[in-house]
């Protein structure tokens, strides 16, 4: 029992910090453009499924199909920013986008369905089956080589965000649109990147979800996205920092109740969400809410 | 103004004509069209009607878009099929169990919304999609409701030739009961505070407006019709399954069709609703694939978002009345000889004021 739950906190873990990643694209794309991307989730699916096509057809290693296939993500993040969301102005813009993502999302759920059926699939390779002994449990590689590309790309994320001209052409954005727009920042660039940024996190997110999942389908989207937005509200939107937390608090606990509780434990996720809206309505880590638009 | 007074005929007597033809058409249509796949159309399009309208009576009078009304039309049909069965109803009998589903469904909304509806809008949005999440959960893993199996509706012993008449009839009842609800909230006081906190929410609770109540109780109300919708949807399909019932694309379906008609207003929904389903029904007939109509579905709302972002009825009506009021201009200089830049701004002025009174926003 208590081995069982050790490694249902280490797992809980080592797979937070994947689900941080993905939350905190997400979480950042909406800091910047103001935008409730919610086909995150298919995009986390779409990547997995590129993944699972460069390894099975062209038969490249799954850590190697990660540049090319991170590029992509971020051509596609820019691409849906370019032509979906640029062209939405006006009062409703914010809920004007949301609905734009989720019609895009479904669309690239459609196109996933018709190319590769309902059938679960699942990406393997000889560090998904191999496992490390720690402690007393045992755990597979791919835990271990999630949490590192999870870390590595949270990091480079912030080295971006706070060591690089962009990164603080970003967080100008993200204060104050107006402003950092009368100071020269070129702020349909800056977005289409950070869009595209938040994309690209879907890839190494789709990956490492595609092979610790134990199988997917193009109707695994929503799923995922119904986790990723408790995370980002739980957090408080815009709060890279604070997804991070809210992504290991919660995909830990939901790994625990999992032992007693299969059907249930995804149902976690929500009730802390609705607690912690009920009580702080901007999340854990959220600014004060701006004057309500 | 013989103008003036022209136009308000004109904008009274149309619609009205034009709502009882519509409502002639729509009673006489099984009687025309005995065809059961025609009247299965029209039932399902009459509850998306009813659907579109209650939606729009909460997210289009308030601006907190739902993606989450799936939720009161879920419990709304688990309800019928649980009561029906405990309490041995068949027939016509079941009909008096609409009411009831939809007071479980307006129930749920109480706190749903005192939840949702502290946050900022767009935030709002997400929480809704968070507790359809919820529902379908719970559907699937309760023992009530029949787990992922689902749980059948009672089938009434109707003669097969007549047999989709009486759901018809009442999905026509709820559909033109909530459209003329729509009607009474938009004039009344009420509705005027709902559109004031669409438009500044803020300065709405500054001038007086108490914005938690009213919100809470357009919600309750749109969640009371959604349920009865539902609870007779299902009553009709003959059967209630966790991903059928507590569908995304239901969400999606309805808010895309008040997005097409016109956000807001009354007639937009009602068009988009019978527009929009029978084509979705069409499809699904055509390609039982599933994916074809989602893909469709996807790159058509793109496209009313993109390129008619405030729906079909409000864009129409302003290029008609900017056409009308640019002939009245020309008209009036041709009878006067001489152009006079005061008229001719007056004339202008003219579309933006019919929008002020109009169905647009």
């Amino acid at each position: 029992m208590a081995s069982e739950i050790s490694q249902a906190i280490a797992a809980g873990i080592l797979g937070g910090c994947v689900y941080a990643l993905m939350a905190a694209g997400l979480t950042l794309i909406f800091g910047v453009l103001d935008i409730i991307n919610v086909a995150q989730g298919i995009l986390v699916v779409l990547g997995a499924y590129l993944s699972y096509v460069l390894s099975v057809h062209l038969h490249l290693d799954l850590l190697l199909g990660l540049f090319i296939t991170v590029p992509a993500m971020f051509v596609i993040g820019v691409a849906i920013y370019w032509l979906f969301i640029r062209p939405l102005r006006g009062a409703e813009r914010t809920s004007m986008t949301l609905l734009a993502c989720f019609a895009v999302g479904l669309i690239i759920e459609g196109v996933l369905y018709r190319e590769f059926g309902s059938n679960y699939v699942s990406l393997t390779t000889w560090y998904t089956t191999a496992t490390v002994h720690i402690f007393d449990f045992y755990l597979a590689d791919i835990y271990l080589i999630g949490f590192g590309l999870a870390v590595v790309a949270i990091g480079v994320l912030y080295l971006i965000l706070y060591r690089t001209t962009f990164g603080r052409a970003v967080r100008a954005t993200m204060q104050n649109q107006v402003a950092a727009r009368l100071i020269g920042i070129d702020v349909n660039r800056v977005s289409a990147l950070t869009f595209g940024i938040g994309t690209a996190v879907t890839a190494i997110g789709g990956m490492v979800y595609g092979a610790i999942s134990g199988g997917f389908t193009p109707n695994s989207g929503y799923d995922l996205i119904s986790r990723l937005l408790a995370i980002v509200i739980l957090a408080g939107m815009g709060s890279i920092g604070g997804a991070l937390v809210a992504a290991v608090f919660m995909t830990t606990v939901e790994a625990v109740v999992d032992i007693w509780q299969p059907d249930w434990s995804v149902a976690v996720f929500y009730l802390a969400m609705v607690i912690i809206l009920t009580f702080r309505p901007t999340g854990l880590f959220g600014r004060r809410a701006a004057r309500a638009q | 103004m013989t103008d003036e007074r022209n136009r308000h005929l004109l904008g009274r007597s149309l619609p009205v004509a034009g709502v009882g033809a519509l409502i002639l058409v729509l009673a006489a249509f099984p009687l025309v069209f005995t065809n059961p796949t025609a009247t299965n159309f029209g039932i399902i399009t009459l509850v998306f009607v009813t659907v579109a309208s209650a939606w729009n009576l909460f997210s289009g009078f308030s601006g907190y878009l739902s993606l989450g009304h799936a939720v009161f039309y879920g419990t709304g049909a688990y309800f019928l099929v649980v009561a029906a069965k405990d309490w041995n109803l068949n027939g016509s009998a079941v009909f008096w169990l609409l009411p009831l589903a939809g007071a479980v469904a307006a129930l749920i909304a109480v706190p749903l919304g005192l939840v949702a509806l502290r946050v900022r809008r767009h935030t709002f949005v997400v929480i809704t999609i968070a507790f359809f999440f919820i529902a379908q959960l719970s559907a699937s893993n309760l023992s009530v409701t029949g787990g992922s199996s689902g749980a059948l509706a009672p089938i009434p012993n109707w003669a097969s030739a007549t047999y989709n008449n009486p759901f018809y009839y009442v999905a026509l009842l709820l559909a033109a009961a909530t459209v003329v609800l729509s009607v009474l909230v938009r004039r009344s006081r009420f509705g005027l505070q709902l559109r004031a906190i669409r438009d500044d929410e803020d300065r709405a609770a500054g001038l007086g407006v108490r914005t938690m109540p009213v919100k809470l109780t357009a919600l309750v109300l749109s969640a009371f019709i959604t349920g009865m919708a539902g609870a007779l949807w299902v009553y009709f399909i003959g059967q209630a399954v966790p991903q059928f019932v507590f569908d995304p694309l239901f969400d999606l379906a309805v808010v895309l069709m008040a997005f097409f008609g016109g956000l807001g207003t009354i007639a937009g929904p009602v068009l988009g609703a019978l527009v929009l389903e029978p084509t979705q029904l069409y499809l699904n007939l055509q390609e039982t694939n599933g994916y074809t109509s989602e893909i469709l579905f996807g790159a058509l709302f793109l496209a009313v978002i993109l390129f008619l972002p405030r729906g079909v009825l409000p864009t129409a009506a302003e290029y008609a009345s900017s056409e009308w009021a640019r002939k009245l201009a020309l008209r009036v200089r041709s009878r006067r000889g001489r152009t006079d830049p005061a008229d001719g701004e007056g004339s202008a002025a003219a579309p933006v004021g019919s929008e002020a009174a109009g169905t647009t926003r």
